[in-house]
């Protein structure tokens, strides 16, 4: 297997002489899942060794696009020129082999091979693997140096952190020769310190003659980095903007369109008394720590964020406060109840002594995706006698509740009887919180209240947390969106390894630091691999988790 | 002294006879299942392969006809099973059950309407048999205490097939880990997605995996009823093929330590026999019955934690869906 050398044009190009074709263009690309027009007459031409981000919000046909031109989707019409010469991509190894490489939102990665055997795996070159190891070893290496990308061939990759793994898949494109490179979400699952290191990453690719497709729905990573951006609404490509002439709240508006608000508008917290308070509370599973003596209270009146990567016990916090899980040690005060490891309490009585859970994985545990959205809107609650006749439930009640609750929380389409799993993200999530909220609890806990809703969604999420606040409920919220935790949260806990590791008020809260508490820097040793010496602190969770690999 | 020295060889010599089904069946089992397919369906095939052997060894009077007919009849049930669960990703259990039940019917009513002996096949002999081979040296070599007894009496003086079973334990490690064909195998049995996306066909991996846990199932089922047996019976396997699914995943899903289990289990089934009777000082007489459920009870207490959690490959029983 040869690298094939990185070229930011062809001298053969069609027709024009001086400014080379684009790296890729896509014309008039169309493709339909049975009803659904998943991209429209969609074009597209990224010119090379450019980073050009395509935005939009979820649904709006950004990932079919992708697929169609790593081959995993044939389009139903259009054509797909790559460095000027129309192509036809039946499949991703077509793809591949005409340099085009993607990384994928969730990696294609075996967690049980060595970084090398991910690497190789596809492209082998032999029947036999010693040798084609050995070649492909070879190969690794010199492209770690030359992109200063360093990982070690040996690694086994589910050890390693998330950051690295990233790097793994962006060497296996390079590996396969690809001058194309098309990350889908790729800052997801990061922590700023290892967003800005992948920055670094494209922009030394860019400056390789690499050309980049972004796909995102972050309004400031496309700020951040792209060179030109795409906006894709409901299956079409609505227009395309340099990025230095446009802004996040044009790009929004393009996106949505229609105005949104981007901040959150709200003013200080007035904390009252405490109505929660938890003391000490672990728990361990199987030898593994998942809580560590995690102390807090919330207030009335305020909102408390918990910050971390994911992970780290927050998905435990939730189930230790919601009643979920049985209370190993440490105990919880709510009101004038006490729940000890002794004294526990189910689910059902935590939201009869007012405690509202929006889980962080809806399709788990805050909703049945058969179900009806009148039966999803009363899970939980369905003991309650206005829903319950003597024998039978009433269905006339439940029905009306649910259509209240979609007229407050405008849940679209307002139809009662749909199915829970035909709605899309955001009103399936203001589905869950219009269900908790309308309860009016004292607590409320909600774990990532906008995965995978859209900016119109998140933006009225968000104005409803916060009425609530002010109505004087408490509210926890986990969530991996930093940005998110920073404009609702009034307090900020930042969890690492089960433990809260540091705290910050909302209004002084910035990225850097809670980056930096997330990754537990303080506490890591400084011996930073030689190549990664002069960079900033950032590089610090990649080493602390490098020492957990081996 | 000489005499427990030569009861423990005669032991040892029919712990390998015994687990030379289980050997080759747990390769097959490996095969299949590090591709992500699961694989009771070994126990059908297994029994299928015996009849078929039996059948055409007493119609050609050739052993080796009887062992390509075993073959191709577990390839193509072997088939069947990727048919059901690749092609039309279907329940891998429920069609593994389906062929154990297909195998099990059709082995007795073939059998009925072939041979008319209520199920069984006509009485082997000569060629039609695997015979035992003798080591070269064996004679000559008998009469040195220890080693040469070791290699007279328990390596020489057994059929080809035993020989093959324990020759694919080697070739399977060295398939799985110095191919490519192995390195793609365990990745699609991890993670099928990201064999895909590398431009591997997930479905074409899959089905060369079940066609090769057909092969070895195959040689499996001619050696119960050419070589160890003279004739098909039936249910002849007798539930070996679940035994060596549980020494595979006793041995984690590898070669060798599947090798051992499979051999610790023929250990105490070549025991349970000997000890038929027999009175032991404390304990008194075991039930045989005991000894026969032994190697399930230890596959169960074993797992459940002396020797660690046994891993399964991560996508074994999901059907591979392109997603979004």
């Amino acid at each position: 297997m040869s690298i094939k050398s990185i070229t930011t044009g062809q001298s053969d190009a069609v027709g024009e002489q001086s400014a080379p074709p684009p790296a890729i263009e896509l014309k008039a690309i169309s493709k339909s899942f049975g009803l659904v027009k998943a991209n429209h007459n969609v074009d597209l031409k990224v010119l090379p060794g450019t980073i050009h981000g395509i935005i939009g919000e979820n649904g709006a046909g950004k990932s079919t696009l992708m697929s169609i031109l790593y081959g995993f989707y044939e389009a139903d019409s259009g054509d797909i020129f790559i460095h000027g010469h129309k192509k036809t991509i039946h499949s991703s190894r077509d793809a591949i082999s005409f340099g085009i490489g993607m990384v994928h939102q969730h990696f294609m990665l075996v967690e049980t091979f060595t970084v090398l055997e991910n690497v190789m795996l596809g492209a082998e070159g032999g029947t036999l693997l010693n040798e084609s190891s050995k070649t492909a070893r070879e190969e690794l290496i010199k492209l770690s140096k030359e992109y200063s990308l360093s990982v070690d061939p040996d690694a086994l990759t589910g050890d390693l952190p998330v950051g690295l793994q990233q790097r793994v898949e962006i060497l296996k494109a390079l590996y396969r020769g690809a001058e194309i490179l098309i990350l889908d979400e790729p800052t997801g699952v990061l922590t700023p310190q290892e967003t800005d290191q992948l920055f670094k990453i494209l922009d030394i690719l860019r400056s390789r003659g690499v050309s980049i497709i972004l796909i995102t729905h972050k309004l400031q990573e496309i700020m951040a980095i792209t060179d030109r951006v795409s906006v894709m609404r409901a299956g079409t490509m609505v227009s395309e903007r340099e990025t230095v002439a446009t802004s996040k709240n044009e790009l929004a508006e393009l996106m949505v369109g229609r105005k949104v608000l981007l901040e959150v508008d709200k003013t200080d917290a007035n904390p009252a008394e405490i109505l929660l308070e938890a003391t000490d509370l672990t728990h361990e599973e199987g030898g593994v720590v998942l809580l560590d003596s995690v102390s807090l209270n919330l207030r009335a009146g305020e909102i408390v964020g918990i910050a971390g990567v994911s992970g780290n016990g927050q998905t435990q916090l939730l189930a230790a406060l919601s009643g979920i899980c049985p209370l190993q040690k440490g105990s919880i005060q709510i009101g004038d109840v006490k729940i000890t490891p002794k004294a526990h309490y189910s689910p059902k009585e935590f939201r009869d002594i007012g405690v509202g859970h929006v889980p962080e994985d809806r399709h788990r545990m805050g909703m049945v995706n058969a179900f009806a959205a009148r039966e999803t809107a009363i899970m939980g609650f369905h003991e309650d006698p206005a829903f319950n006749g003597k024998i039978l439930m009433d269905q006339k009640a439940i029905e009306e509740n649910c259509t209240r609750l979609m007229h407050d929380y405008d849940v679209r389409p307002e139809d009662p009887s749909l199915k829970s799993a035909n709605f899309s993200g955001g009103n399936q999530q203001k589905l869950v919180l219009a269900r908790e909220m309308d309860r009016n609890p004292k607590v409320l806990l909600v774990g990532q209240p906008t995965r995978g809703v859209d900016i119109g969604a998140i933006e009225f999420i968000h104005k409803n947390l916060i009425k609530m606040r002010d109505a004087g409920s408490a509210i926890l919220i986990v969530s991996v969106e930093l940005e998110e935790i920073m404009s609702l949260s009034d307090r900020i806990l930042v969890m690492f390894e089960g433990r809260i590791v540091g705290e910050v008020s909302g209004k002084d809260a910035n990225a850097q630091q809670l980056g930096l508490l997330m990754g537990n820097a303080g506490n890591q040793k400084a011996d930073l691999p030689p190549d990664e010496k002069n960079k900033d602190i950032s590089n610090r969770k990649n080493d602390h988790s490098e020492e957990v690999a081996v | 002294m000489d005499d427990t020295l030569l009861l423990l060889i005669s032991a040892l010599d029919s712990t390998l006879r015994v687990s030379t089904p289980l050997v080759l069946c747990a390769m097959a089992g490996i095969f299949s299942e590090r591709s992500g397919i699961i694989d009771i369906s070994l126990e059908g095939k297994l029994l299928a392969g015996a009849f078929a052997a039996a059948a055409a060894a007493a119609v050609s009077g050739s052993a080796f006809v009887g062992l390509g007919a075993a073959i191709m009849t577990s390839v193509v049930m072997a088939l069947l099973h990727g048919f059901a669960c690749i092609t039309h990703r279907g329940n891998q259990v429920v069609s593994g059950l389906a062929i154990n039940i297909l195998a099990s019917g059709l082995t007795v009513t073939l059998g009925v309407a072939w041979f008319h002996k209520g199920g069984q096949t006509p009485t082997l002999s000569g060629d039609a048999r695997f015979s035992p081979i003798t080591l070269p040296g064996a004679e000559t070599l008998a009469d040195i205490p220890l080693l040469g007894q070791i290699y007279t009496e328990l390596l020489s003086g057994h059929n080809l097939l035993v020989y093959v079973a324990f020759i694919a334990v080697p070739i399977t490690w060295w398939i799985l880990y110095k191919t490519r064909f192995g390195l793609r195998l365990r990745a699609v049995g991890e993670n099928p997605q990201a064999v895909d996306t590398a431009g591997i066909s997930v479905t074409l991996l899959r089905y060369r995996a079940v066609i090769c846990a057909g092969i070895l199932c195959g040689i499996a089922g001619a050696y119960l009823s050419t070589g160890q047996n003279a004739a098909f019976g039936k249910e002849m396997s007798a539930g070996q093929g679940y035994i060596a699914l549980a020494a595979m995943i006793f041995g984690k899903w590898k070669p060798l330590p599947g090798l051992l289990a499979c051999l610790l289990f023929g250990f105490l089934d070549a025991m349970a026999v000997r000890l038929q009777g027999v009175s032991l000082p404390g304990i008194g007489e075991i039930p045989v019955q005991f000894m026969q459920a032994l190697p399930y009870i230890l596959t169960v207490v074993l797992l459940a934690g002396f020797i660690g959690k046994a891993v399964a490959p991560k996508a074994i029983g999901n059907p591979y869906v392109k997603e979004r």
